[in-house]
C-alpha cells in the first residue's frame, strides 16, 4: 500500500453488453482528494464505467479497488461509501423535498436520520420548501437536490455522471466551487462531462472513446500526448476558404473558434509549408498557438473514429 | 396555409405506423389479443353447459332405474360418473367433483309399475346457478320421455310418472350473486394486483429512479419485498371491503372459517403479485406491462368460470383454465364461503395456485437478474 492510498485503483476491467465489447481493459488511478475529469463522446462506455465502479454493474473481468475494497466482490459494501449522482434526474418526482432526502437517508441506515435531513435542508437553503414536490423544481436545484442526496450519508467518493448537463452558466459555477470544496475536504471526486471549461476545472483527466482509455493525466499531460501544431487563422473570408483549408497536406484538424480557425496537425513543418503557400495573396493572417485541451480531445476523437471505423 | 395538407397528415400518419412497428409486444398484442377473444368467445364459452359429472345413489337397481340413468346419459347433458353411497355423494358435492347427485329411491321400480309417482331426488351443486340450469330442465322432460312408453297402458300417467324433487345445494334461491360476489373477489384481486405491482417497478425503471434505488445499499429482496407488501395490505383491504359488501348487500352465506378464507386469499394475492413482478421485470416500458396484465386478465375473466360455466368449455379451454389461480380461488372461495369446505376438501385446489406461484417466480428471478446486469 502506498503512503496516499488511491481511492479508485483498477486495471485491466472489461464489460460486454451481449456481443458488444462496451469497457475495453480500463485502468484508473484516482489520489484521494482529487477531482478527476472522465471525458469522452456519447456512447463511450463511460456511463457504463462509472457504474461499474460503483458497484451497479459487475465487471466481467479485470482486478481493482475502490476505497479498498474489491470492485468484484464487495459491490455492497462500497454502495456504502460512495455517493452516485444519476446522468439523468433520478429522485422520486411526486415526492417532496424532505420525503427525497428522508427516503435517501433510509436506504443508507443513517442513525442521526433527521438531524441529517435538516442540515441538508438548510445546506441547500430549502427550508422554506421541504414540503415541495421535487418534480416541480427546475433544472438547476434539481441538481443540487440530487447532489445534496449524495452527500447525506458523508461518502468518501462522488461519481458523478454529467452532473451539469442542461443547468444555466451560473448554477454550474456554483456546483464546481461545491466541488472544490468538498475536494478540499478530502472528498474524491470522479466528474463525467462534455463541457471543456469543466476539464479545466479537474485535477486530473482522463479521456475515453468506444470503450478505450486513449489519454491520462493533467490537462497539460494530456495535451502534451498528442504532439499537435497548432495555428490560429483570422481575418476576414475566413468561412469560405474552411474546406479548402481542411485538405492541406498535414491539416489533421481544423476547427472552428469563433471568428478564427484552428488548425493543427502532428506535422508541424508540414502544416506551417502548406499553410504559408495557402496564405500568400489573401488578408488572412496565421498566428502559432498553443494546442487547447479542445483541439487535443477532437484530434483524440477523430483518431480513434479512424481507428474503429476502419 | 391553415389548410390540410395531405402530405403531413401522411406524414403523422407514418411515423405512427413506424412507431407502432418499433413496439414489438404491443405489435404483438394488436394481433393476438383479437384471436384470442375469437377462440375464447367462438369455442371456449358455453353458457349451455353439458356433459356434467354426475354421481348416481341407487337404492333400486330396477330396470326403469337403470333405463332413466342411460336416458340422462344420451340426453349429453349428463356424463355418469358412477354409483355410489350417500357419504360420498355429499362429498363429491362438496369438494365440487360432480355437479349433481340424483336418488333413486326403494321401491322406485315398483312404484313406476304401480301407477305411484316415485320421488325422484336431485341434489345440484348451485353455487353457479348457471350451470345447473339446462341439466335441470332437461330432467323434467326426461320422466315422460323414458317411462311412458314401457308402462302399460292403464297406468300411464297424463301427468309425469314420477315427481322430480330439486335440492339446489348451497344456493337454494340460484341467485347469481352467490357465484359473482365471490367471482367478483378474484377478479378485482386479480386486476389490481398485477397491475399495481407491474406498473409500481415498470415506473421506477421508466423514470430513471430505479438506478438511483440501486445505487443505495438496499438489496434486491428488501426492494422487492418492500415494493410488494404495501400491495398485499391493499388487496386484503379491498377483499374485505368486497366480504362486508358481500354479508350486509348481498346476503351472500358465510358458512365457513373466515381466517381459512383470509389465508386462501393471501396465498392468491401472493400469486397475482408474483405474477405482476415478473411481468414488470419482462416489460419495458408501463405500457407494456399494462399490455401483459390484460392480456393474462381476459384468459382470467373467461377461462376461469367467472363468467361462464367452467364445465361448459371444451376439454383443451378447460386445461388452460386449469392453469389459471383465478380458477381454483373461484372454487376455494365457494367451498369456503357457501358450502364450509375445510383443508382437505381445499387442497386439491390449493397446489396448483402454489404451483403457479413457484413456475412464475422461477421465471420472475431469472429475468430480474437479467435486468440488472
Amino acid at each position: 500500500m502506498n503512503a496516499v492510498p488511491f481511492a479508485i485503483d483498477v486495471a485491466g476491467i472489461n464489460k460486454h453488453f451481449g456481443d458488444k465489447h462496451v469497457v475495453k481493459d480500463l485502468s484508473l488511478q484516482l489520489k484521494q482528494g482529487e477531482i478527476f475529469g472522465f471525458l469522452g463522446p456519447n456512447g463511450s462506455g463511460k456511463t457504463t464505467s462509472i457504474r461499474m465502479l460503483c458497484g451497479l454493474l459487475t465487471p466481467d473481468n479485470g482486478r481493482g479497488t475502490c476505497l479498498g475494497l474489491d470492485v468484484l466482490t464487495q459491490s455492497a459494501a462500497i454502495k456504502r461509501q460512495v455517493g452516485y449522482m444519476t446522468q439523468k434526474f433520478s429522485l422520486w418526482d411526486d415526492l417532496t423535498i424532505g420525503e427525497n432526502l428522508d427516503f435517501v437517508a433510509r436506504m443508507f441506515g443513517m442513525k442521526e436520520r433527521k438531524k441529517a435531513v435538516a442540515q441538508a435542508l438548510t445546506e441547500l437553503g430549502l427550508e422554506g420548501r421541504r414540503n415541495q414536490l421535487a418534480g416541480t423544481l427546475s433544472g438547476g436545484w434539481k441538481q443540487r437536490l440530487a447532489l445534496a442526496s449524495c452527500l447525506l450519508h458523508q461518502p468518501k467518493l462522488l461519481l458523478l455522471d454529467e452532473p451539469t448537463a442542461g443547468v444555466d452558466p451560473k448554477a454550474r459555477r456554483d456546483f464546481w466551487e461545491e466541488i472544490h470544496r468538498l475536494s478540499a475536504a478530502g472528498i474524491t471526486v470522479l466528474v463525467s462531462t462534455h463541457y471543456m471549461d469543466e476539464a479545466e476545472r479537474c485535477h486530473r483527466l482522463a479521456y475515453i472513446a468506444y470503450g478505450t482509455l486513449l489519454a491520462s493525466g493533467t490537462a497539460d499531460e494530456v495535451v502534451a500526448s498528442q504532439n499537435l501544431h497548432t495555428w490560429q487563422i483570422s481575418g476576414e473570408g475566413l468561412q469560405d476558404l474552411t474546406e479548402r483549408l481542411r485538405r492541406l497536406p498535414g491539416a489533421d484538424l481544423v476547427a472552428s473558434f469563433g471568428t478564427t480557425l484552428h488548425i493543427s496537425g502532428k506535422d508541424g513543418d508540414k502544416l506551417k509549408g502548406s499553410l504559408e503557400a495557402f496564405l500568400q495573396g489573401t488578408s488572412l493572417k496565421m498566428t502559432a498557438v498553443a494546442p487547447s485541451l479542445e483541439d487535443a480531445f477532437i484530434h483524440m476523437m477523430q483518431g480513434s473514429r479512424d481507428q474503429f471505423q476502419a | 396555409m391553415n389548410g390540410f395538407s395531405f402530405s403531413r397528415w401522411l406524414g403523422i400518419l407514418i411515423k405512427e405506423f413506424i412507431q407502432i412497428k418499433r413496439d414489438r409486444l404491443t405489435f404483438g398484442m394488436i394481433v393476438g389479443i383479437p384471436i384470442i377473444q375469437l377462440m375464447l368467445f367462438g369455442f371456449a364459452i358455453n353458457s349451455d353447459p353439458k356433459h356434467l359429472p354426475t354421481a348416481v345413489v341407487m337404492a333400486d337397481t330396477g330396470p326403469f332405474a337403470r333405463a332413466y340413468v342411460a336416458a340422462m346419459e344420451n340426453s349429453e347433458y349428463f356424463k355418469i360418473i358412477g354409483s355410489v353411497d350417500e357419504r360420498e355423494a355429499d362429498r363429491l358435492l362438496d369438494a365440487s367433483e360432480v355437479q349433481f347427485v340424483v336418488t333413486f329411491p326403494v321401491g322406485f321400480h315398483r312404484d313406476l309399475v304401480r301407477g305411484k309417482t316415485p320421488t325422484l331426488l336431485v341434489e345440484a351443486d348451485a353455487s353457479d346457478p348457471m350451470a345447473v340450469g339446462g341439466a335441470i330442465s332437461v330432467l323434467n322432460h326426461l320422466g315422460m320421455e323414458v317411462f311412458a312408453p314401457d308402462l302399460p297402458g292403464l297406468q300411464r300417467p297424463a301427468a309425469a310418472p314420477i315427481e322430480l324433487r330439486v335440492h339446489r345445494r348451497y344456493n337454494p334461491e340460484s341467485l347469481t350473486a352467490y357465484n359473482i360476489v365471490p367471482g367478483l373477489l378474484g377478479v378485482i384481486l386479480t386486476m389490481t394486483m398485477v397491475l399495481m405491482t407491474g406498473l409500481a417497478m415498470t415506473r421506477e425503471r421508466e423514470r430513471g429512479t430505479f438506478e438511483n434505488l440501486l445505487a443505495t445499499p438496499a438489496t434486491p429482496v428488501e426492494v422487492m419485498t418492500g415494493k410488494i407488501v404495501p400491495y398485499i395490505l391493499i388487496g386484503l383491504i379491498q377483499v374485505t371491503l368486497i366480504l362486508l359488501a358481500a354479508r350486509w348487500v348481498f346476503e351472500v352465506p358465510m358458512i365457513g372459517s373466515l381466517a381459512l378464507l383470509y389465508a386462501v386469499v393471501l396465498l392468491f394475492i401472493c400469486a397475482n403479485l408474483t405474477l405482476g413482478i415478473t411481468f414488470s421485470s419482462i416489460a419495458r416500458n408501463q405500457m407494456q406491462a399494462m399490455q401483459m396484465t390484460f392480456f393474462f386478465f381476459l384468459p382470467s375473466m373467461l377461462l376461469s368460470g367467472f363468467m361462464f360455466p367452467f364445465r361448459g368449455m371444451p376439454d383443451w379451454a378447460q386445461v388452460v383454465g386449469n392453469v389459471l389461480p383465478l380458477t381454483h380461488f373461484l372454487l376455494l372461495v365457494r367451498g369456503i364461503l357457501l358450502k364450509g369446505n375445510g383443508p382437505a376438501l381445499l387442497w386439491p385446489h390449493v397446489w396448483p395456485i402454489l404451483l403457479f406461484m413457484g413456475t412464475v417466480l422461477a421465471l420472475g428471478v431469472k429475468t430480474f437478474r437479467r435486468t440488472l446486469d
